[in-house]
């Protein structure tokens, strides 16, 4: 089997988490053979990136150059195809970055490309199953790959477990590249961060969260009226925040942010990788969709099949008696 | 400026349930309704909008077949000034590169400033833009979030990375974007603006109209097939609640409590 290579993302000095899934990945591919990280950034900073790989990595490629110390796709990809062997399969984490550097990597290497894998399953031949999903999630598909003349492989993070018994003890190989003559029509001016919003959400113990299937504006009022019941704060998927229907800061997933609550309401959301990927800590997750098979019914702990629009306000009616009910009790008793 | 945005026609799984068929080579299509990809409408009025401001005007693509022309005329009601449906037999099973060699044949026949496609088909792998730029020798963003003209041939956009934070580029034009759901909002477009461009000529072009070597794409070009759908095999999975709506608000008031979530 070809050569297997592993890009690295790294930031302030430290490897990405995808590091580790990464070297998994390429160990389901191909156990046999040692796969080989690539490292690419400015000269300062990556002595670090690269010791901490060695134990995961039996060997390291260097590849430094001021050109690249913030990571444009295609300088990046212009050094790397000064050194990648014919028909090497190249895996990169399916991330903002691996977006931007795959599709274009994949066309300049002649190599096949397949990308947001989630499992491999098997090979035959020059052939290489894995497995992909489509439609946000409502099903997978099996891919067939022809890794003949080499491949780029996205991965999707979190997929692959990372290895237990790591202690490679790797080499770290400066490899330089001809950066001179290398341009881009690109260039990187600033990172923006994103405003934080009148709520954090990522503050909150209890969140109702609202998906596609509000279906109007003048429905979010349903949601925040369940929040107040609550005593929980209204956070969305991203069809809500592109619609403007609730401000971005709402937005949870991988292009939002990242909640940590106790208790996650998810309804009407159908329960993308994208939008699971912003909900963090184990939270309880009751899900209301109207939809039986809808895939948020495979994490929640509890579902509903059930219409939004009638649940929700029904659900706010009883917390109201309850609660009422309690502060009546409560002046009885005095 | 002279735009193309490159469109695809979807199954909207966003009302429908996806389902496999009987033989699970594919999902069950017949009770489907289709529209146009969502990023990609995103990206029409992006470029309407670019156009509008900047001289030029847009055109919109698609590889498929007649079935296809639908979303087409869809786009032309919204404001593109042409269409073409770019369809042969030879195309049949393209994968991503090869539905970018497809259009990087129609892109090279004409002159574009700009090329816009969305993100990722609901279907797709978020691979054909990027692909494409590179074909091209283009340069490329992904995940454009906003698209701001500047003097002197050049773009500067925003990408969408983590946590929502936005990375800020300069790019040099004729490049390739692709582009994000939420950057504009996409214009109505009502039964009436369907009508008025009913008769609207939309052209064919096949491999030979391109010079497209029928090898190099289609069944025969692709190096990635899929081979089936499946849904996997559910995990634990959620706890269903099964009763009245009333039993089941109590229900879950009563889990909710139990985890710390009402006091
Ligand atoms: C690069 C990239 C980044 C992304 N980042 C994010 C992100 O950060 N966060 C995010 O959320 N998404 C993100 N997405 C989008 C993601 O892929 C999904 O499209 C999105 O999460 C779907 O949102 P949804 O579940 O609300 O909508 P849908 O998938 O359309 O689901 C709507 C659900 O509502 C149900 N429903 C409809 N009406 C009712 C009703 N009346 N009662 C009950 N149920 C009903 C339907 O059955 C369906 O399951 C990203 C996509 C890309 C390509
Ligand atoms: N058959 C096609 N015809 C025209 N454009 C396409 C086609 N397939 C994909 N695209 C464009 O490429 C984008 C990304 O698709 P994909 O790489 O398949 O996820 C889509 O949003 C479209 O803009």
């Amino acid at each position: 089997m070809a050569r297997i290579f592993a890009y690295i993302t790294h930031k302030n000095g430290v490897a990405d988490d995808s590091a580790l899934e990464l070297a998994a990945a390429a160990r389901k591919i191909d156990p046999a053979t040692p796969c080989t990280a690539i490292v690419t950034g400015g000269t300062s900073e990556l002595d670090g990136v690269c010791e901490a790989l060695r134990s995961s990595y039996a060997e390291i490629w260097k590849i430094s150059g001021a050109k690249l110390a913030y990571p444009n796709a295609e300088l990046v990809r212009k050094a790397l195809i000064q050194m990648i062997p014919a028909g090497a399969v190249v895996l990169i984490p399916h991330d903002h970055f691996g977006v931007d550097l795959g599709p274009g990597l994949s066309v300049k290497l002649n190599a096949a490309f397949v990308s947001d894998v989630l499992g491999v399953d098997g090979r035959e031949a020059s052939f290489l199953n894995a497995i992909r999903q489509e439609f946000g999630g409502q099903v997978s598909a099996h891919v067939r790959c022809d890794v003949s003349s080499g491949a780029v492989i996205t991965i999707r993070p979190g997929a692959f477990k990372p290895l237990e018994s790591a202690a490679a003890n790797g080499t770290v190989m400066d490899k330089p590249a001809e950066l001179d003559t290398v341009r881009s029509g690109r260039r990187y001016l600033e990172t923006i961060v994103a405003e934080s919003g009148d709520v954090d959400i990522t503050k909150q113990q209890v969140l109702v969260s609202i998906g596609r299937g509000i279906q109007d504006k003048e429905n979010v009022a349903l949601a925040e009226d369940l929040a107040e019941a609550l005593g929980a704060a209204v956070s969305c998927s991203r069809p809500v925040v592109d619609a403007k229907w609730l401000p971005k800061s709402r937005q949870v997933g991988s292009s939002g942010q990242t909640v940590k609550p106790k208790v996650y309401l998810a309804c009407g959301i159908s329960g993308s990788f994208q939008h699971l990927a912003g909900v963090k800590g184990n939270p309880f997750i009751v899900a209301v969709n109207k939809n039986p098979k809808a895939p948020i019914f495979q994490v929640a702990d509890v579902g509903i099949v059930d219409d939004i629009l009638e649940f929700m306000p029904a659900l706010t009616d009883r917390l109201r008696e309850v609660s009422g009910g309690k502060a009546n009790a409560a002046g009885a008793a005095r | 400026m002279e735009i193309l945005v490159c469109v695809k026609r979807v199954p909207d799984t966003s009302e429908n349930a996806v389902q496999l068929n009987a033989a699970a080579n594919d999902i069950e299509r017949d009770d489907l309704v289709y529209s146009i990809n969502e990023p990609d409408n995103y990206a029409v009025e992006e470029a309407l909008q670019i156009a509008a401001n900047t001289g030029g005007s847009v055109t919109v693509a698609t590889v498929g077949d007649e079935d296809d022309e639908e979303i087409l005329r869809r786009e032309l009601a919204m404001g593109a000034k042409q269409a073409v449906l770019i369809s042969d037999e030879a195309f049949k099973g393209s994968d991503g590169k090869g539905i970018a060699t497809i259009l990087k044949a129609y892109a090279q026949k004409n002159h574009y400033d700009l090329i816009l496609t969305g993100v990722q088909a609901d279907d797709g792998a978020a691979q054909v833009g990027g692909m494409l730029a590179a074909l091209l020798d283009y340069p490329f963003a992904s995940l454009v979030n906003s698209i701001e003209v500047l003097d002197g041939n050049k773009l500067k956009v925003s990408r969408e990375i983590e946590g929502g934070n936005r990375e800020i580029n300069e790019i040099e034009l004729p490049c390739v974007l692709s582009i994000q759901t939420g950057i504009n909002e996409p214009r109505y477009v009502g039964m009436r603006g369907i009508r008025q461009v009913a008769s609207a000529e939309i052209p064919t072009l096949g491999a030979s109209d391109l010079g497209v070597n029928a090898g190099s794409v289609g069944q025969a070009g692709a190096k990635v097939k899929r081979l089936d759908y499946f849904v996997p095999a559910a995990g634990k999975g959620a706890e269903m609640l099964n009763g009245s709506r009333e039993g089941n608000i109590d229900k879950v008031i009563e889990l909710v409590k139990a985890r710390g979530g009402l006091n």
